[in-house]
């Protein structure tokens, strides 16, 4: 079967909105209610955190809503169950981003496996590096038809981008700068001299660029560098307002894609 | 069996650098550069120069009459604890700062769990006129309050980490998270041999000059480099790291690592990876970690801050699964009472550290015709609250 990621980027291949949340948060129940919701408002991409203790790479928010999403009892069995019947309700592409720890701990075979009987299209493991992934899991990942999304950053030399984008396909995922998840002040988004620098190496693989992103202005100059961006602080965020989900969700989403 | 990294930065299936891509030009620029920043010629003159006439080296190696009768062995005492600052940590600082130095970084960030690294960090910083940020969780702050006084006083930035157990693995994600934050001018100084490769091998080889010399001074004292057991307590395994480095690979001289049992191993409050760890990749490195079945990292218990860490480094996960190691591991309460008994009776009071490493002593069997030598990593200084609190010492 096609990959849904690759679909995707064929038809249409800018302004692209992916999503992050962490699976369990703020109710156990939620990731599927989520995933419905954030399809209805026309997101494009979803990325499902899968909650770990330690998150090295972000930020506040998303470690309180990892953490919450333990307490709540979610585990990777867990969010596999829960994803059982999601392809009967969706079919945008969905990413499973979390660290390497659990997987590891799960089995990373039966975790692909899972995941490919699940319909998820591609992984996300920062902390797995990409020599690492190369020389112990990536048949595994190829064999269960699972794209491997890395990341790079302003101080990644072309050299490795390069090396990333010949071993990778679905898209590569562009942090915005150096800094954690979450992180919103300075030049955080707006890196033009990077993002140019990615463009014009012209990678087999689109780019779409994460980590502060969390408002129109940002997600339209991120979209002028790249196929499209990331949000995942922002919008947990807007999962703990007081409300409802659905408003807060649709709310949320029509902020980002239009300009108030 | 080689117990020396290899060049991929494994010891055995142990190591290795999980490190997320931001990190990965940090530790690529450190991979590819330590050895020969450290062993060139000038770095060495300059190491050695502050390790001999700032940190006061090289240490005593102490024989401890009183004890050894008690035991009926030959108990040497490895004098860590008179170093500058107080514990064996600052060999490893002064290595770190000066390569910092020569990678053009200007600020400097740490962890610490008892204080020591800390301090010994802040230290470096003041004398060489660097910026410094301490790590350190809350829990620790309040329990370790005096180290945290000398770090201020030092000038360094001490910023309390709030999440998890509010200890040293909470601190150690926000130095790595600060280090993410600021790629290009910020050096971190790793306090154990923990972390992501070349880290682990890094600071071993800085904690080496603690074998190294004593080897020389055993065989001064006795005739024979080699004791028969070499005793050090392990939080990360820094001190450990250092006290067994020249004789990993002599088999006959027994090395024991000893680990924090906390309120007892199986008590769910409890520190010793040894025992409850499994597999698992903490701090970016592949070693034994405590965890949850679902591969959650277990927050950890022990009265003693530097030994609250639920993992270990590689090379001593390494140590433990060839058996190389023999790991042991001692509960508040006997750490307790090995403090008081050294203090008593060779008038030296140990941090609640390496009181671990005394208390295994009655748990080793060794001879009265052996020769025990124990790595007294630290002084008690900074934990007297914790004694006071403690000991009775109305009734002496
Ligand atoms: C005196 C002393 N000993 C031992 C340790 C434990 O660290 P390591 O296992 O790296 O030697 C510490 C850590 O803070 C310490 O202060």
């Amino acid at each position: 079967m096609e990959n849904r990621i690759k679909t995707l980027f064929e038809r249409k291949p800018d302004n692209l909105l992916s999503v992050y949340f962490t699976a369990g948060y703020p109710t156990l129940e939620a990731t599927v209610p989520i995933i419905l919701e954030l399809e209805k408002n026309g997101v494009d991409l979803i990325e499902i955190g899968m909650p770990f203790s330690d998150p090295l790479a972000d930020g506040p928010t998303i470690q309180q809503s990892s953490e919450i999403a333990i307490r709540n009892g979610m585990t990777i069995p867990k969010l596999f169950e829960q994803l059982q019947e999601i392809r009967k309700h969706t079919q945008l592409p969905l990413v499973l981003m979390g660290y390497l720890n659990p997987v590891m701990q799960y089995g990373v075979e039966r975790f692909c496996q899972q995941a490919q009987e699940v319909g998820i299209d591609g992984i996300i493991l920062p902390d797995l590096p990409l020599a690492d992934y190369v020389r112990e899991y990536k048949t595994i990942f190829e064999k269960y038809g699972l794209c491997k999304i890395f990341l790079v950053t302003p101080q990644t030399p072309e050299q490795r981008i390069r090396e990333i984008d010949s071993h990778t396909n679905g898209f590569i995922y562009m942090v915005s700068s150096a800094s954690v998840t979450g992180s919103t002040n300075g030049n955080a988004v707006i890196n033009t001299d990077y993002f140019q620098r990615v463009k014009s190496m012209e990678l087999r693989n689109p780019g779409i660029i994460g980590f502060g992103i969390h408002n129109n202005d940002t997600f339209t100059e991120a979209c002028k560098h790249a196929s499209g961006a990331i949000i995942g602080s922002a919008f947990i965020e807007a999962l703990s307002k007081e409300g409802n989900l659905e408003e807060n969700i649709s709310t949320f989403i029509r902020g980002i894609r239009e300009k108030v | 069996m080689n117990y020396k990294v290899d060049e991929n930065g494994f010891y055995g299936k142990f190591g290795g650098a999980y490190v997320p891509e931001m990190l990965y030009p940090n530790v690529e620029e450190l991979r590819r550069n330590y050895l020969e920043i450290i062993y060139e010629a000038g770095f060495q003159e300059e190491l050695q120069a502050l390790l001999k006439d700032y940190v006061g080296r090289p240490t005593p190696l102490y024989f401890a009459k009183r004890l050894s009768e008690k035991y009926n062995t030959n108990i040497y005492l490895k004098r860590e604890d008179l170093n500058h600052t107080g514990a064996h940590k600052i060999n490893n600082t002064v290595g770190q700062i000066l390569l910092a130095r020569r990678l053009g970084k200007t600020r400097i960030i740490a962890e610490t769990g008892a204080g020591q690294h800390g301090v010994a960090t802040a230290t470096v910083c003041a004398l060489m006129n660097m910026e410094c940020i301490v790590y350190m969780g809350e829990v620790d702050i309040e329990r370790q309050a005096p180290n945290v006084a000398r770090m201020k006083m030092l000038g360094a930035t001490v910023v309390p980490a709030t999440s998890g157990s509010r200890t040293l693995k909470d601190a150690t994600n926000e130095a790595i998270r600060d280090w993410i934050n600021n790629p290009e001018d910020t050096y971190y100084i790793i306090g154990s041999v923990v972390g992501p490769h070349p880290y682990p091998d890094m600071v071993a080889r800085f904690q080496a000059i603690i074998s190294e010399e004593i080897k020389a001074q055993l065989k001064e004292k006795t005739g024979n480099e080699n004791p028969d057991y070499v005793v050090a307590c392990v939080g990360g395994g820094s001190n450990a790291a250092g006290a067994f480095y020249h004789y990993l690979d002599t088999p006959e001289v027994k090395l024991v690592a000893v680990e924090a049992a906390g309120l007892g191993v199986h008590s769910g409050e409890s520190a010793a990876t040894s025992v409850l760890g499994r597999e698992g990749i903490i701090h970016g490195s592949r070693t034994l970690l405590i965890q949850t079945e679902d591969g959650q990292v277990t927050e950890p218990y022990s009265i003693s801050a530097g030994l609250d860490y639920p993992g270990v480094g590689p090379l001593h996960a390494h140590l433990h699964q060839t058996g190389r190691a023999i790991f042991e591991s001692i509960t508040d309460e006997e750490a307790l009472q090995a403090v008081l008994e050294l203090t008593r009776l060779e008038g030296i009071i140990p941090a609640l550290e390496t009181a671990h490493a005394l208390a295994a002593i009655s748990r080793i069997g060794a001879k009265a015709n052996e020769v025990v030598v124990i790595n007294l990593s630290g002084r008690g200084d900074k934990d007297l609250t914790t004694y006071l609190e403690r000991f009775d010492l109305n009734g002496k």
